[in-house]
């Protein structure tokens, strides 16, 4: 019995947190991390359906079948019923093949990977539209933000328009770090040396919290920036202030902004240098390194040009060889011949 | 890109020095003065008592599995402290460190010890707890009077404390890795984490990874090759089973792992560039690796707990086990599926939607199987007459806990789920209400089901009451809130929060964590109790549950040689079925029994090896040199030795056997 109270709070508890305001990660504003939070709900709802049970008949036998109980059954040598094995595998087999099915096609339709096709529940994107790109840097320990079409960048602070879709496009300077709003999509890992993509929207005027989600060192807990979602034209005003701003995010401040520091003041930049995020990822912003889309070409490169002297080589080796055994070859007729021939033979 | 840092060494101390004493961290001084004045105490009880020769020659160096059993539950006790001292204070510091304040602890330290506590909960308390449950109760439930390679098991032990002891060393000596327990490259390359942190991350993980991984070859031989007669696979106790399965997962995995730490080792130590971000390496291969042998360990760790639920709910509900061959496969399915799911643990890298889903549904069959068997324990109850003895609380509390555990972990095996809730406090919510609420519940409930079994007397029901309200309320009130914050958005590892809204939660979570310390004040004050009052609660016949496994037929404490003689075996409740039967317990004939004979090169070895790690740990490379060849020549030293068994004269086994009668008549 005893079990019972605070199990019974328990079972209301994912409803108390539905209920609650300042749950972010199940009342987003960005349609993709709202489908996502439809996602947690519907997988708690359909996990509940064996978990309630599950648990209720535990306190109930638990009760039941106490010692003290000797109303209750007793039957000591009962351990088998194909019937109940039945149940118990195929019941939670059930729900696995429909939560199974649920599981792909979301996986599907919300990978991060996967442009938008749609604004919001009632909202498709016309066909052609091409997303807002915004190269994403987690820095030691602070969030650089590139807006490529725009020409500008800013430090720990993210200004999007809302109902546009956004194509993020992220990676680090030195260690593993992972991009999270959560009002606005699920979070990905940024990685030194790669790129990794979040496309997402945003349908709501706000300022909201993001952060890095994969601990990074030293300065892990400021890593924080504020995310602005604004009407297209507070946007325009905003890269045009910023640009009014001067400014410049050239390789050679890159270097100075990439060393370690906690807690920046937001920064932003009238212009940036345009390859500069490609460098980034290619680990190859200090002057004089070698890009590594640069090495790798050459790699493969040499790489062709071996095999293609192998090649050659197999080649000549064959036609060598088939001259050799045109030589060497001797037909039983004419060794009969008897002539000092040699005797060996290449063929089978 | 930063340059490595060199750092100036001497031959002899390597990159040691009076730096590396954390003088200047008020909290570590304290703590190193109490630990020295509790090991003087120790030392001089024992030196009072004149116990050094027994602690040397009963303890140390034997090879009887049930000492060992008992020696590795003493050390994950003794870690179990040092981890939730860890824990306590990361729940104190995000309890305080909100807006102007920064807390008590500045990064430098707290990353270091929710790295420390990661490490130490899992490898050093929860490993030895369940390692020392199989090398216990295993040779006993299948009638064996030793494990297959005594000696082994006595290396595999001390091998395990050594790595444990080298964590410790790193509280007062350097510091310990800042990166999270898997410490992923780059962060744990020499670039990013250039002191002796990641060092002692990896070569205390070395070390105690060739004890476990002993242990498991060990424990398989022993099961496969040991069984009394009669005892065919589908007759094994389910525990015996779970272990079985648990020590091929541990031997299939655990070379992963030292291959994985070693490849980080050469990164760091040689600079080959395996996980580095340029050159070629890539962190991601550490990554997947990590947890190609982390997903297996989640298992290791929780497959030897059903098995002891199991025993605990057939035992307390007086009833057969319902389902056994249901139970058995069911063990089988979940070993072979740990392997295929690793990926779920970072479905944020990046992977196709092909790949996540594929993982996403392998993670969601395996709550199949584990489904089923909570249905078996459910109607093993079922028409059964259930004795509330402390063992079974804990089961049921178990069984209520972790589905709840159990459905937090399929929302996060649903990849886009999974998107929002990663790395949150939803997750690090969602592996305490299954490790907690699983794995330490059922150690738990099978430390009060086996000490009677081990020292001959109960343990006291009124404190271990009080523990088991304290931690089961204290687990509550310190995880839910976590899961709330995580649907707040709230990451974890932090040392600092903006948001005062989650104030109100860290301090439940805070009144949870000081609950559970009741818990474990009243579990230290229930051992003390115990002992104290032993005469009081003592078990003369051996089976104080009405057990059903062989190791109930033999006393409590066992004999050395475990069995007189080797029981045969006819069903698989073989000590319910022996008391149904009629079954008299042998009192004469004896034989002379052939038994393994104690030896300290166990001890040398690992103690040398111990040595090694640190000797490598701060670059001393004169000291490695000696340490590695002093440890090849004790090893060879060792295979000299051929005094190595011995025979317990029919004599003294008659005696003891006679000693026996004479108590079972005397409570009869």
């Amino acid at each position: 019995m005893k079990y019972m109270k605070h199990c019974r709070g328990l079972l209301l508890l994912p409803l108390l947190l539905l209920a609650g305001c300042n749950t972010v990660v199940l009342n987003p504003s960005g349609d993709v991390a709202r489908q996502q939070a439809d996602l947690v709900i519907v997988a708690t709802l359909l996990m509940l359906l064996i978990v309630v049970p599950v648990i209720i008949l535990t306190l109930l036998f638990a009760y039941r079948y106490r010692k003290g109980n000797t109303q209750a059954k007793y039957n000591p040598d009962w351990d088998h019923s194909t019937k109940l094995e039945l149940v118990i595998w195929g019941v939670p087999l059930l729900l696995i093949i429909v939560l199974g099915a649920i599981t792909w096609i979301s996986t599907h339709l919300l990978d991060p990977y996967r442009p938008l096709q749609r604004i919001d529940e009632k909202r498709t994107i016309a066909a052609g539209t091409q997303p807002m790109i915004v190269e994403v840097v987690a820095l030691d320990w602070k969030w650089l933000f590139i807006y490529p079409e725009q020409g500008i960048a800013t430090v720990n602070e993210l200004v999007t328009p809302i109902d546009r879709p956004l194509k993020f496009k992220i990676s680090a300077s030195t260690v593993m770090n992972a991009f999270y709003i959560p009002s606005l999509a699920g979070m990905i890992y940024a990685m030194p040396g790669m790129e990794t993509q979040l496309n997402a929207v945003m349908n709501k005027v706000g300022v909201y919290d993001g952060l890095s989600t994969n601990y990074s060192g030293a300065g892990f807990s400021g890593m924080r920036f504020k995310y602005h979602g604004v009407t297209q034209e507070d946007f325009d005003a905003y890269v045009a202030k910023t640009k009014a701003g001067g400014g410049a995010l050239t390789r050679a401040a890159y270097l100075q902004l990439e060393k370690p520091s906690e807690r920046e003041p937001v920064r932003r930049y009238a212009d940036v240098d345009h390859d500069l995020y490609d460098a980034i990822v290619n680990r190859c912003v200090t002057p004089g390194s070698v890009c590594m889309s640069e090495q790798m070409h050459h790699d493969m490169q040499r790489v062709q040009i071996d095999a293609a002297a192998k090649a050659q080589q197999a080649k000549a080796g064959e036609t060598n060889m088939a001259k050799l055994e045109a030589e060497v070859c001797v037909t039983p007729a004419e060794q009969a011949k008897g002539a000092a021939q040699p005797t060996i033979s290449m063929k089978k | 890109m930063h340059e490595p840092i060199e750092t100036s060494t001497s031959l002899l101390f390597g990159r040691l020095g009076w730096n590396a004493i954390p003088f200047h961290e008020p909290i570590l001084i304290y703590t190193f003065v109490a630990v020295m004045l509790g090991g003087l105490a120790v030392v001089g009880a024992i030196t009072k008592f004149k116990l050094w020769g027994t602690l040397w020659r009963d303890w140390v160096c034997s090879i009887d599995h049930k000492k060992i059993g008992i020696m590795y539950m003493i050390l994950g006790l003794v870690m179990l402290l040092r981890g939730f001292a860890d824990a306590l204070m990361m729940r104190l510091q995000q309890s305080i460190a909100f807006g102007d304040s920064a807390g008590f602890l500045p990064p430098h330290h707290y990353d270091q010890i929710f790295t420390a506590h990661g490490v130490i909960m899992i490898f050093f308390v929860a490993m030895p707890l369940v390692t020392g449950f199989m090398n216990y109760v295993v040779p006993l439930q299948i009638g064996a009077r030793d494990v297959a390679f005594p000696f082994l098991n006595n290396f595999s032990f001390w091998m395990t404390t050594m790595g444990a002891v080298l964590v410790m060393a790193s509280l007062f000596v350097g510091e310990f890795a800042r990166t999270g327990w898997l410490a992923y490259p780059p962060l744990s390359g020499i670039l990013a984490s250039p002191d002796v942190g990641v060092d002692y991350y990896i070569w205390s993980l070395q070390i105690a990874g060739v004890g476990t991984l002993l242990s498991g070859i060990n424990l398989i031989v022993t099961i496969v090759k040991m069984r009394a007669p009669g005892m065919d696979l589908m007759k094994m106790p389910v525990f015996t089973w779970t272990a079985l399965c648990t020590n091929i997962l541990i031997v299939a995995a655990f070379p992963v792992l030292t291959a994985v730490l070693g490849m980080l080792g050469l990164d760091r130590l040689f600079h080959t560039n395996f996980f580095t971000n340029d050159l070629g390496g890539n962190a991601m291969m550490y990554v997947n690796l990590i947890w190609i042998w982390g997903h297996p360990e989640v298992y290791i760790l929780v497959l030897p707990v059903f098995g002891i639920f199991s025993e605990v709910v057939s035992t307390f509900s007086s009833k057969r086990l319902f389902g056994y061959t249901s139970m058995v496969y069911a063990t089988m399915v979940i070993t072979i599926l740990s392997y295929l799911v690793w990926l779920h643990h970072f479905f944020t890298m990046g992977s196709g939607a092909s790949v996540n889903s594929f993982f996403g549904i392998t993670t969601m069959i395996i709550s199949i199987p584990t489904g089923a068997k909570i249905f078996n324990w459910l109607f093993t109850m079922y028409h059964g007459r259930i004795r509330y003895e402390l063992p079974m609380m804990w089961t049921v509390a178990f069984m209520v806990t972790f589905v709840i555990g159990g459905m937090t972990g399929v929302m996060l095996a649903v990849p886009p789920a999974d998107f929002v809730l990663h790395n949150s406090l939803f997750l690090i919510a969602h592996f305490h209400n299954v490790i907690i609420g699983g794995v330490l519940f059922g150690l738990f409930a099978g430390i009060n089901y086996w000490w009677p079994k081990a020292f001959g007397y109960k343990l006291n029901v009124f404190w271990g009451k009080i523990s088991f309200w304290c931690w089961v309320v204290g687990f509550y009130l310190a995880f839910m809130p976590l899961y709330v914050m995580g649907f707040m958005g709230v990451t974890r590892r932090m040392n600092h929060f903006e948001d005062p809204n989650l104030w109100i939660w860290q301090q439940i979570a805070l009144v949870g964590a000081l609950t559970v310390a009741c818990g474990i004040g009243a579990m230290l004050m229930q051992f003390y109790v115990s002992v104290r009052d032993r005469k009081k609660n003592l078990d003369v016949t051996g089976d104080p549950w009405g057990g059903r496994t062989l190791e109930w037929s033999t006393s409590s404490p066992p004999p050395d040689y475990n069995f007189a003689f080797t029981p045969m075996v006819h069903d698989n409740d073989t000590w319910a079925d022996m008391k149904k039967n009629g079954y008299q317990r042998p009192l004469r004939d004896f034989v002379a029994i052939h038994m393994p004979k104690n030896t300290g090169a166990g001890f040398i070895i690992a103690a040398i090896s111990a040595v090694l790690g640190f000797a490598i740990i701060w670059h001393m490379w004169l000291l490695t040199g000696v340490a590695f060849v002093a440890m090849m020549a004790a090893i060879i030293i060792h295979t000299f030795n051929y005094k190595r068994d011995y025979y317990i004269p029919a004599d003294e086994v008659t005696a003891v056997e006679e000693k026996r009668t004479k108590l079972l008549e005397a409570h009869a």
